[in-house]
């Protein structure tokens, strides 16, 4: 039985309707398409093409350059007629990236194939999950390789698939897993068999009935076993911190990852795209897009190709219904915004919102905080938002430390039941940057300690053991003088 | 570009929690009304003309947008929970000069909305308590039959508001009857027992009667403020917790002088206090934990000071000796954070 969230939460009004009512479908593919090199977490992938190069579909353009980096491939078949610069919707600052003029003859790479997954080691299997450029799709790009190898050191391994989609808005997660359950309990067994465990749990919010009855129904004709938990549709119920409380009534400790406490989460987007590229040799280079918003004729989920721009997208859902080009990558809470539409999807968009005025309540004149507490009431971290606004205000580091501010999710629900109508949340996020400093200082002072302490005892026994030679060699030389 | 989140509640505003909990109140002070006749109605246009003013000079003062904070209601809240403290016939500089002291002092010489340590209302009252004793104790008894009573007109109302003395041919000591709580305070320091003392007729069948029904309505308008989420139940559920424990108890011990948790519950402003007062969330304990505490502390002190204290009523005192305590309890009672032991 799964309870409620514990602690924290809001229901909010989801929108999700607004884009399930059409199919799943594919969206128009670009005559040319923009990789970034950077659109996963850690370090950026170094190109493998130059311009004037002719690309396969599905061929590696860019390698993963440390532990915690990602392949890139190309989602079309053409060449390379750019290796610079772009706009990219997730940070303010450009990030380099390969154009890719589509000859729209999708020739394929011929090197993918579809592996014999329970014949391979985990170690192997993880390396060729790497080489698939699959990175975790519910929004933080973590390259999933990476998290397998962090965690397959832990025994009993309990492998959670995040189907809790608990952001307003978005629903490219309830659309796949209504529609391609097999493939996700396919990437379940695959990851399982990487993790070299039987156990594994998805977990979805109640209000996907028919996401529910698919994913019943696939994970039914196969074996191991795996358990569909349904939990209140609580946002954010999909946090990953809140979801594995809310499943396995356990807290991931503070500064610790879910491996530490033996779970791997991993979202349902992720399992699929892992069962695309196993069974059938297709690497990381569609993802599913939802479209909505007001602001957008037919919203809809479509398979895109990696590297679209979204006006494509757009187009393909009818195009704007307003002039006003305000648009949002991710949900209504946590997503960015920004306005440029010619901005590639990338492996981390989930979402893209055209809102009208009227389908978000913008904040009004800030006020005073009062101390309601509605804050701390809604606060999935359990932190009190209203004394870290205090403290941010004083830049009290040592205070806002103490108080949790590291642990903040930046989910927003403090600002949403705000009456004062602060912006906690920018404010949290700018705050956290002293106190990062504050930390990273810290334990730089620490490791000068370590050294400086290391340094004294290597000297203390340097000396010592020059003491005990110089001894050494004045008893021999008094042993040899000695007997005449 | 706006920062995330990209969206907020709907109508939820400090403008619209202060409007709520002036509707909460509206029952209330309909059966002030009908019970003390029209006084409180002179008292809350007083005491809010007051406010404003005070509160647009201080905001002028101090270089603060007049307008935005004006429209908060929160200094109309402070004036209104002065006026429901104050005799419906006080003279008009008493409500008067506790609204002004209570925007101008407690509120905004300590930095205005959210920043006062102390509940300005309960600072103003306090203020005028120990200043005018004799004013404050000239309640009239409440117009129920049976109750020797002087109906007072609207014409004669604004007469005595505004020129402080009766209508001709009235004298204070026969119109005015000792509240509840005061009646009950001096017939037992004159030896009577609870029984004797309680057989006058302004006490009915719960407490005092009138008072009875007001508190029953506060407690009504605060039940529709805890189901419209604006309040949390910690607070009220503890203040009156601590005044009906230590009443009970000694009730028990000593039945001829203490009276029962049912008295103390529906006597003077306890419902008030609990749902009104203590739960200003500026001058409270902020944690769940902490306004159990905050809570328990004003039912208690609020118990002791009525049984033993040198006031017939305690709430204001309470409130202002607990928000004293608020930053301590603070202190101690940080919950726990996700992923963190302790």
């Amino acid at each position: 039985m799964i309870r409620a969230m514990t602690g924290g939460g809001l229901r909010l009004e989801t929108n999700k309707e607004r884009s399930t009512a059409a199919p799943l479908r594919a969206a128009s593919v670009p005559a040319e398409v923009i990789l970034p090199l950077d659109q996963h977490a850690g370090t950026a992938a170094r190109p493998l093409v130059k311009v004037g190069d002719a690309v396969l579909l599905g061929q590696p353009i860019a390698e993963p350059t440390s532990d915690i980096s990602a392949w890139v491939h190309s989602p079309v078949s053409g060449s390379v007629i750019a290796v610079e610069p772009r706009p990219v919707a997730y940070h303010a600052a450009s990030s380099p990236c390969i154009v890719i003029r589509n000859d729209f003859a999708d020739r394929r790479d011929n090197a993918n194939t579809a592996v014999d997954y329970a014949s391979m080691s985990p170690a192997q299997l993880s390396d060729h999950i790497a080489r698939g450029g699959i990175v975790g799709l519910g929004g933080a790009t973590f390259p999933t390789a990476s998290k397998l190898s962090q965690a397959v050191a832990q025994p009993d391994l309990h492998l959670l698939l995040n189907g809790a989609e608990c952001e307003p808005w978005i629903s490219c997660d309830d659309m796949l897993m209504r529609e391609r359950a097999a493939d996700i309990v396919f990437g379940a067994h695959v990851l399982m068999h990487a993790l070299g465990t039987v156990s594994c749990t998805i977990a979805v919010e109640d209000d996907v009935p028919q996401a529910i009855a698919s994913l019943r129904a696939a994970a039914a004709q196969v074996q191991p076993h795996i358990r569909i938990a349904t939990l209140p549709d609580v946002y954010p119920a999909g946090g990953e911190r809140q979801l594995i409380l809310a499943v396995t009534d356990r807290e991931v400790p503070a500064g610790r990852l879910p491996s530490d406490i033996g779970i791997l989460c991993q979202n349902v987007g992720t399992a699929a795209a892992v069962a695309r590229w196993i069974r059938d040799g297709e690497p990381l280079i569609t993802r599913i897009v939802t479209i909505t918003g007001s602001g957008v004729r037919e919203p809809a989920n479509l398979e895109t190709r990696l590297g679209t721009p979204i006006a494509s997208l757009i187009a393909d859902c009818g195009g704007y219904t307003t002039d006003d080009r305000r648009l949002i990558m991710g949900g209504s809470m946590m997503g960015l915004a920004f306005s440029d539409d010619r901005l590639p999807i990338v492996k981390g968009s989930n979402c893209v919102i055209v809102p009208s005025p009227s389908d978000l309540h913008p904040r009004s004149a800030e006020m005073p905080c009062i101390r309601c507490g509605n804050c701390s009431e809604v606060c999935p971290a359990w932190l009190l938002p209203q004394q870290l606004h205090w403290q941010a205000q004083a830049h009290d580091v040592a205070a806002l430390e103490s108080f949790g501010l590291m642990d903040c999710i930046e989910c927003g629900c403090c600002d949403y039941v705000c009456p004062s109508q602060i912006p906690l949340t920018q404010r949290f996020r700018e705050a956290k940057v002293p106190v990062q400093a504050e930390l990273l200082a810290r334990s730089e002072a620490h490791l000068s300690r370590q050294r400086y302490e290391a340094r004294g005892e290597r000297l203390v026994r340097i000396e010592n053991e020059q003491r005990a030679r110089l001894e050494q060699k004045r008893r021999e030389i008094t042993g040899r003088k000695s007997p005449p | 570009m706006t920062a995330a989140p990209h969206t907020v509640a709907p109508a939820n505003t400090v403008g619209r929690v202060m409007r709520q909990v002036l509707y909460a109140l509206l029952p209330a002070i309909c059966l002030h009304i009908i019970f003390f006749g029209p006084g409180l109605v002179i008292q809350i246009l007083l005491g809010v003309t007051a406010a404003v003013a005070a509160e647009s000079l201080a905001l002028r003062l101090r270089g603060q947008p007049v307008q935005k904070f004006l429209m908060d209601g929160s200094a109309a809240i402070t004036a209104v929970l002065i006026a429901l403290c104050l005799p419906p016939l006080a003279p008009w500089w008493l409500i008067v000069s506790g609204t002004a002291f209570a925007i101008l002092v407690a509120k905004h010489l300590y930095g205005g909305l959210g920043s006062n340590p102390f509940n300005p209302a309960m600072v103003g009252y306090a203020v005028l308590l120990v200043s005018f004793p004799a004013q404050l104790t000239r309640w009239l008894p409440p117009d129920i039959s049976g109750l020797q009573t002087v109906a007072f007109s609207l014409p004669e109302t604004l007469h005595t508001i505004f020129t402080g003395s009766l209508p001709t041919s009235l004298q204070w000591d026969a119109v005015t009857s000792p509240t509840p709580l005061n009646a009950l305070r001096t017939g037992v320091a004159m030896g009577q027992t609870l029984q004797e003392a309680t057989a006058q007729p302004i006490f009915g069948m719960l407490g005092g009667r009138g008072w009875d029904w007001i508190n029953v309505a506060l407690l009504a308008g605060g039940v529709w403020l805890l189901s419209q989420r604006l309040i949390r139940w910690h607070t009220p559920v503890a203040m009156l917790a601590g005044l009906t424990i230590p009443a009970a108890i000694m009730s028990a011990v000593d039945p001829g002088s203490y009276p029962g948790p049912m008295f103390h519950l529906t006597a003077g402003a306890s419902m008030l206090g609990a749902f009104f007062i203590a739960t200003d969330p500026v001058t409270s304990a902020t944690s769940d934990r902490g306004k159990l505490i905050y809570g328990a502390g004003i039912g208690v002190i609020t118990y002791v000071i009525r049984s033993w204290g040198g006031y017939p009523d305690g709430i204001a005192f309470a409130v202002l000796l607990m928000n004293l305590s608020a930053p301590l309890i603070d202190r101690f009672t940080v919950p726990r954070i996700y992923g963190h032991s302790r």
